[in-house]
């Protein structure tokens, strides 16, 4: 069962300006998605640029104002909630930032920054608090002398690990990580993920992992929902998107991520070129006359694809 | 210089100055550039490989920077010419493409302008005749209407045709050689995928040889001809595309690849590399460079002095630690080769 459900979130941004600098028009950041999380499933949202995938990550850890739509978490309403040191849900949801050098206090040794999530939601003594850094440093796999030392100190990697240190000090349920592993070269990149998967497994955590990188996403996630301008166009278990995509978007998204082999790469272009002459021909049947997604269609148990019912019986 | 070499880097050596002591951060470079060539140098960051580009197109800080060795363009020596002499050649016989767009743009002039610049500076084309230049170089970027473009400001267009605009500005003298550092980097892979495309295309129209500075190996493997990579200021393996890719000699390159997360492979755990790259201060400067990343192979497997050694034609490997050269198999990390070479 799901421990956490979205119902058609939306968030909005009001434009102002002309006279008195009244609302003039919205930008739909995020527009009506829903989603759920179940436990010890990765779930990931891809898109470009632009398309409202932080934003719902912001959104869902309080960051952004909701302006329609519901958090149900454990049964309990948490949309647009105060944050509160009592509740559970902020204890239980915690987020990795991309930019992993921002995301810490230059100012604040490692020891406070990881100490900040226990001191707000855990009851612990000093004693017990300096313990539970030690063992978090020790599953990050970082030396006890790093406690004392500043976040400048360290390589990117190592900052990143600190960031995920932090997000698991008080034992969530689910982490959102917002583009963890975009800064970071290869051989780094390949270090985060693995050690996320690994306290995955340990702990039966949730991710939502926002990525505009299909090959990270497809490698971490059970679940992968596509974005496009606030929408999605597609969502479906890992094999549903990559071996069967339906949504035009898609498969564009697909055919343009270079393969890791230079062999057929003549073929891969021409392909592109004509999925890229498919798109421009079938959008209308995928794109309403303001260029918004259409609602989600059912196509088998877990994959759901945006397009009108008049293409349904084609697919 | 041979027939089709246009660019011939012997033994490049660029240090920047950190306490009154210089320390190279590319050390030992050679390479060569041959005509209709796509030739990607590829690392991680602080391996060498865009303090190359700039060293090739003389965009570094004389005061703090040293280049040594002989870069042979033209039948000129480019490392040692005065700064006059350089901006005769950058721009017109070689061009560069620069990562950020909106940054390698300048925000207060219109497109049409930046585009014109070179024109004005190393052609002798009339006012008219540039207009309509720049307006042919838009349209050969692939922008649709040249017109409304050459009029407008970059903050008005989208990261992918800022892009164009930086190639169309790159090519607009019709270079000899074109040095694309992290071309798509900036960019989304739709964009990214319509980018590449056009770079191969406008080359072979033009001809030029392109180098191309990435990280990205799937870039890689798009549009590379042939392919140098990079570790700590040295070129550690080269081979052309299909070789390398089929079959990667050195661990640096063999570990690179088994990192990658892949879109069709199945295993669970990626491969890392031990430690970390070292800094430029700490670089050991004799010895193989990469063994203290790969602590399990025995020193007897290293050269006491590493250099390239051609072990089939067009492949150049450095050292010979790949010959013992095995992933390290321990807890949990299950090893999988995508490429073995057997």
């Amino acid at each position: 069962m799901s421990f956490m459900q979205i119902n058609d979130l939306k968030v909005h941004y009001p434009v102002r300006g002309g006279f008195f600098n009244t609302v003039i028009d919205q930008v739909l950041a995020v527009d009506g998605i829903t989603m759920e999380f179940e436990r010890g499933k990765a779930y990931g949202l891809v898109g470009e640029s632009g398309c409202g995938k932080s934003t719902t990550g912001k959104a869902l850890i309080g960051l952004e104002k909701i302006t329609s739509g519901s958090i149900i978490y454990e049964g309990e309403n948490v949309t647009n909630k105060r944050r509160n040191r009592k509740s559970s849900f902020n204890r239980d949801v915690q987020m990795i930032f991309q930019d992993a050098h921002s995301s810490l206090n230059p100012r604040k040794r490692v020891r406070d920054i990881i100490a900040e999530p226990i001191r707000n939601f855990l009851n612990l003594t000093p004693k017990e608090e300096e313990r539970k850094i030690s063992e978090l440093l020790e599953i990050v796999g970082m030396p006890e002398d790093a406690k004392l030392k500043y976040p400048h100190e360290f390589s990117g990697g190592q900052k990143q690990r600190l960031g995920i240190a932090r997000a698991i000090a008080t034992n969530p349920k689910l982490i959102i990580a917002d583009e963890p592993v975009s800064a970071l070269d290869l051989s780094v990149q390949a270090q985060v993920l693995n050690f996320m998967k690994d306290i995955q497994n340990e702990f039966g955590l949730s991710y939502l992992f926002i990525s505009h990188d299909l090959g990270v996403v497809k490698h971490m996630c059970d679940h992968i929902s596509i974005m496009y301008k606030g929408r999605f166009v597609e969502t479906g278990t890992k094999a549903d998107i990559y071996t069967n995509p339906q949504h035009i978007y898609t498969k564009r998204l697909l055919s343009a991520i270079p393969e890791v082999s230079p062999v057929g790469r003549e073929n891969r272009k021409r392909e592109r070129i004509r999925v890229e002459q498919n798109y421009q021909a079938e959008h209308k049947n995928y794109f309403d006359e303001n260029e918004r997604v259409f609602d989600l269609l059912q196509v088998s148990n877990t994959h759901y694809v945006a397009s009108t019912s008049q293409v349904k019986g084609v697919l | 210089m041979k027939g089709n070499e246009l660019l011939k880097i012997n033994n490049l050596h660029t240090g920047f100055r950190i306490k009154d002591t210089f320390y190279d951060a590319v050390d030992g470079v050679s390479l060569t550039v041959k005509k209709n060539e796509i030739l990607a140098i590829v690392g991680e960051s602080g391996c060498g490989k865009s303090t190359l580009a700039t060293s090739v197109i003389g965009l570094y800080d004389q005061n703090k920077t040293r280049v040594q060795g002989e870069i042979l363009f033209d039948n000129k020596n480019l490392a040692a010419l005065s700064e006059e002499q350089m901006n005769d050649i950058r721009g017109f016989q070689i061009s560069m493409i620069f990562q950020d767009p909106l940054s390698a743009l300048n925000p207060l002039m219109r497109i049409g302008e930046q585009i014109e610049e070179g024109l004005v500076y190393h052609t002798t084309l009339k006012q008219t005749e540039r207009e309509s230049r720049v307006l042919e170089l838009l349209q050969q970027v692939g922008i649709r209407n040249p017109e409304r473009v050459a009029k407008q400001f970059p903050h008005q267009l989208s990261g992918g045709m800022r892009q164009r605009v930086i190639i169309a500005i790159a090519i607009a003298c019709k270079p000899q050689i074109i040095i694309a550092d992290e071309p798509t980097t900036a960019l989304d892979v739709t964009i990214q995928a319509q980018i590449l495309d056009l770079l191969i295309d406008l080359q072979a129209e033009t001809e030029a040889g392109i180098i191309l500075i990435t990280h990205d190996l799937g870039v890689v493997a798009e549009v590379a001809d042939r392919v140098a990579v990079m570790y700590a200021g040295e070129i550690i393996e080269e081979a052309a595309v299909e070789e390398l890719f089929a079959n990667p000699k050195h661990p640096y390159t063999r570990s690179l690849f088994n990192s990658i997360p892949q879109m069709n492979s199945q295993s669970d755990r990626l491969n890392v590399i031990e430690g970390i790259v070292p800094s430029l201060m700490n670089l050991p400067r004799s010895g193989c460079r990469f063994s203290s990343r790969i602590p399990w192979i025995p020193g007897e497997a290293h050269e006491e002095n590493p250099t390239l050694h051609e072990i089939s034609p067009g492949h150049f490997v450095r050292c010979t630690c790949w010959k013992e050269f095995h992933f390290k198999t321990d807890k949990g990390g299950g090893t999988h080769e995508l490429y073995a070479n057997k």
